[in-house]
């Protein structure tokens, strides 16, 4: 299988979409792209299971590596192992349903899809490269786009988030930067992360290089304090705006913080593993209890977002396999869940044209579909068994008590304890505007009510059904995904070593 | 006499089409329209020259020599001439004495060329004169405009007192060294303070030139009084050109004294990329903005000189050549729409992209390359920059440079966010982009584009050091 069609087919579907001559040509367009990627990445990951089970253990699959520049030594170096695949996988499920649910974008519809694909071409590239220049490449790709969508076709006060949100992640590129190049200085002129993981630095410079690093990553993926982004970003962009950044940008931090900063420089890592401890437990609650304050729903999301994403960074702090591979699985289940949670949101806000929980009532009535859908994903948002947020915070959290001592049980403890402000928020949001007497306002200029609202369209249905399924996947039957994750954790726990 | 001929044939092509343009001048009879394509045909056949005949060798004892790599670098130079006169077509086929604007323009460029060339510092300074001189002129060429005039007389004064300075520093290097000769006067380095005062002279003088706070003053107020054509000779090439020369003069000839050079270039780097950013983020006129964006990206060059390695000239070669394109088609957008409509202020650009997306996305393109945001190439020419400058292991330097390209960001997108999101109840009003500025674009659209992933051009530069 080769990944660079990984690549390709964003890259092709955008090119496409600038020669389409009106809307409806592009709109397909960009679905068959999607679609086309998606089953990509299907047959990746079928690829990439029957290459295990035939015994093949090396690190990473696929590999292909082409010379891109010869001094500074940069390779267009690709190769996938459990995490990069999970996460292809995932990105791919969200492209599609971010094709789906913009689907009556009238403002410059050309351009707003071929941003978006260029968004998620940044995304694939970057959860496939193994080589750290390239890697940052890709990154930076991506915030253009970002900066575009929420800037032109957002709402509320778009430019100010759009220059927040593209200098803040600006900043942590710098960041990055500087610590790939003094990483590629010092572990002799390689930008390669298979070579680079078996150089062992000095304890002292990976004491510098790493909290660069993570830091940089830490913006993407919202570390407590450089999370201020987050909330404008997401309640200004449009919903498949929101739905990418939140549910495939801030896991290009994760992604990042994990393979680049943990995987190669371990020593670094676990001396300020408890920094991070602390800063994502603060990020947990803080997040949860700023949630409960919130009365736009774009907000509550976009504040809860911070409070889930701590968790797969506690994750990372806590360096035990099961931590890791529950921060994994946290990556993947609150990017399907915050992408359906925008979509959902985007979906209600259409029809009420409102994002007020206090503006609206008794929607379950005239649109139960979309209600049910909220239900499902509130509740996964706040980790009910049987759905995928319940099993990642719970493997997290079984992760974090392998590490004795006081200092750990008392992190993980108060982060446990956010379930319960979640439960608060959520089951307040779903039961004000699914359940009780319907919002006497006037949802339409000169209409009639909530009862004039319709139910979800064809491709509204399509895109949360997809989502949905792909959080039930992981509720019901977690065994695939742990399989897949599980070994790629090993390797990067392997490297830090027991603790 | 054969060697003459091919050594100097970037020279010597470059004089004949300056005595053609004198003799079609005298001639008289002919229009503008066809007179331009005739030079941009000339121009283009003398870019596609440049690549072939390439030798080393020396001249006249010395005073001249040349090898591939210069005559790489005199061939960006002359492809950026040709964009020029691609993209100011609609200004240039305006004016009155377009053979004229042509004949300055490429007697700076000889200039230039000898100066890339020269083995000694007589040389050197007489080309610098003939590369700076023409350009003065130039910035006179809007004759009925008094801010053009006002430009003009600026930038002459200021380039007299720094020649005064540079020469005075020549002078005191003759004295400690005994000689003029650039290969000469490295043997004779020692270090003295006599030297060094000769060397910061010398500095002083190429920091002028390049714009370098705190020798920057001058740069705003000659880039808003300008015409565009001259505005981007100025901003490009004629950076370009010294920013070559200053690489062999520090990386060869002062190599004895580089500690003391190296701290200059940190200091000077550092306060020129900040004074840059910071008074580009206040900028109304787009010229001006430019103008400021300029002096900082003048900062991230001196970032890849500081290295004192192949990886500097190389890094800096390539960023030159990725900056013809960015800051050209650029220029170019700003010439179009101020020659078609006047205005002049990034206000003015609010809502363009409804009436003009082209122009619209060549902007982006350029702004986003100035910025060094990726797929474009002004992405590796300052990731190169940077990677070059932190091959000597000043990391603080390095970070200081990435938050200063955050800050360059914010300004660019000020742009950006004009042209493609603020409300405007009066665009500026569909404009008809005539063929040459859009073959111009496209070169540059294409070079914006292409350079940075067609790896092959950045180890071409490589395999010429």
């Amino acid at each position: 299988m080769n990944l660079l069609l990984l690549i390709a087919t964003p890259l092709l579907t955008a090119l496409a979409v600038l020669l389409c001559r009106n809307k409806e040509q592009v709109k397909w367009t960009s679905l068959a792209g999607a679609a086309a990627q998606l089953g990509i990445s299907f047959a990746l990951l079928f690829a990439f299971n029957s290459e295990r089970s035939a015994g093949n253990t090396t690190q990473m699959l696929f590999e292909e590596n082409y010379k891109l520049f010869s001094s500074p030594n940069i390779n267009f170096h690709f190769g996938v192992d459990g995490i990069s695949v999970v996460m292809i996988l995932l990105t791919s499920f969200v492209l599609v349903a971010g094709v789906l649910v913009s689907w009556n974008i009238e403002k410059m519809t050309k351009e707003f899809y071929f941003l978006l694909i260029l968004l998620a071409l940044g995304a694939f590239g970057f959860f496939i490269s193994l080589d750290l220049f390239i890697l940052f490449f890709f990154l930076e790709i991506s915030v253009i786009p970002k900066y575009l969508l929420i800037g032109i076709w957002g709402s509320g006060k778009k430019e100010y988030s759009a220059n927040k949100l593209a200098l803040m992640l600006m900043s942590g590129s710098a960041l990055i930067l500087v610590g790939i190049l003094v990483l590629y200085f010092n572990a002799g002129n390689t930008f390669d992360i298979t070579q680079l993981s078996r150089v062992n630095l000095g304890g002292h410079l990976q004491n510098i290089i790493f909290p660069l690093l993570f830091l940089g990553f830490g913006v993407f993926t919202a570390l407590f304090p450089l999370h201020t982004w987050v909330p404008d970003g997401h309640s200004s962009a449009p919903t498949a705006g929101s739905m990418f950044l939140a549910g495939i940008s801030m896991k290009l931090g994760g992604y990042g913080g994990l393979r680049v900063a943990t995987y190669l420089l371990p020593e670094g890592a676990k001396e300020y593993a408890n920094i991070i401890i602390v800063l994502s437990a603060i990020a947990i609650l803080y997040g949860a209890f700023a949630t409960m304050m919130q009365k736009d729903l774009k907000y509550i999301n976009a504040y809860s977002s911070v409070s889930h994403v701590g968790f797969s960074l506690l994750g990372i702090g806590m360096l035990t396999q099961t931590a890791i591979t529950g921060a994994l699985m946290q990556m993947v289940s609150h990017g399907l869940m915050t992408a359906l949670f925008f979509a959902v949101i985007g979906m209600i806000y259409d029809r009420t044209h409102t994002r007020q929980v206090s503006e609206m009532g008794g929607l379950m009535k005239t649109m139960p579909f979309i209600m049910t859908i909220f239900f499902i994903v509130g509740l996964c948002s706040l980790g009910l068994p049987g759905l995928s947020g319940f099993v990642a915070e719970m493997t997290v959290f079984m992760g974090s008590w392998e590490n004795a001592g006081a200092f750990h049980r008392i992190a993980t403890i108060a982060a446990a304890m956010s379930i319960v402000v979640t439960a608060v928020y959520i089951l307040r949001a779903t039961g004000r505007v699914a359940m009780g007497p319907p919002h006497p306002r006037p949802f339409s200029p000169g209409g009639k009510g909530s009862s004039s609202l319709t139910d979800a369209k064809w491709n509204e249905r399509l895109a949360a059904i997809l989502l949905t399924g792909g959080i039930l996947a992981i509720g019901l039957a977690p065994g695939w995904l742990n399989d897949l994750l599980r070994p790629a954790a090993e390797i990067i726990m392997n490297r830090i070593g027991a603790k | 006499m054969n060697d003459f001929l091919t050594l100097m044939k970037s020279e010597l092509a470059i004089t004949f089409i300056i005595f053609l343009l004198l003799f079609i001048k005298i001639g008289k009879g002919m229009k503008n329209d066809s007179l331009l394509s005739i030079i941009q045909v000339l121009l283009l056949l003398n870019f596609i020259a440049g690549f072939f005949l390439n030798e080393t060798g020396s001249l006249f004892g010395n005073m001249y020599y040349t090898n591939p790599l210069i005559a790489f670098q005199k061939n960006i130079l002359n492809l950026g001439v040709y964009l020029i006169s691609l993209l100011c077509a609609d200004w240039l086929k305006k004016t009155h004495h377009m053979p004229e604007f042509f004949i300055l323009m490429l007697s700076a460029l000889l200039g230039m060329f000898l100066m890339i060339s020269s083995g000694n510092l007589l040389i050197f300074y007489l080309s610098l004169e003939l590369a700076t001189i023409p350009v003065a002129a130039m910035a006179n060429f809007d004759l009925e405009k008094k801010r053009s005039s006002e430009g003009a007389m600026k930038m002459i004064l200021s380039s007299a007192f720094s020649s005064g300075i540079l020469l005075f520093g020549i002078s005191l290097m003759y004295g400690s060294t005994g000689t003029v000769s650039f290969g000469e006067i490295t043997q004779h380095m020692d270090g003295s303070p006599l030297q060094i005062l000769a060397f910061v002279f010398l500095f002083t003088g190429f920091a002028f030139k390049l714009s370098i706070v705190p020798f920057h003053l001058w740069t705003a107020d000659v880039y808003e009084g300008s015409p565009v054509a001259a505005t981007s000779f100025l901003s490009v090439i004629s950076k370009g050109a010294v920013a070559f020369v200053f690489i062999t003069a520090l990386y060869k000839v002062f190599q004895p004294l580089q500690e003391t050079w190296y701290l200059m270039l940190v200091v000077l780097a550092i306060i020129t990329m900040l004074t840059g950013n910071l008074f580009a983020l206040r900028q109304q006129n787009i010229k001006r903005f430019l103008a400021f964006s300029s002096i900082a990206q003048v900062g991230f060059i001196l970032v890849g000189i500081s290295s004192n390695n192949a990886s500097g000239s190389s890094s800096v070669i390539y960023f030159v050549l990725i900056y013809v394109f960015s800051n050209l088609a650029a220029f170019g957008v700003v010439s179009v729409i101020a020659e078609q409509t006047g205005k002049e202020n990034i206000d003015d650009y609010k809502g363009l992209y409804k009436t003009n997306p082209f122009l619209s996305w060549m902007m982006a393109l350029a702004l986003f390359s100035l910025a060094g945001i990726p797929p474009t190439a002004g992405f590796f020419g300052k990731l190169f920059l940077l990677t070059s400058g932190s091959t000597t292991g000043n990391y603080w330097f390095i970070i200081i440079a990435g938050l200063n390209m955050v800050i360059s960001l914010y300004y660019y997108l000020r742009v950006v966010r004009a042209i493609f999101m603020d409300k405007n109840e009066t665009p500026v009003e569909k404009i008809n982009v005539s063929t040459s500025v859009k073959l111009g674009m496209t070169v540059c659209g294409a070079g914006i584009v292409l350079v940075g992933l067609l790896s092959w051009v950045y180890d071409y530069i490589q395999s010429l050091i």
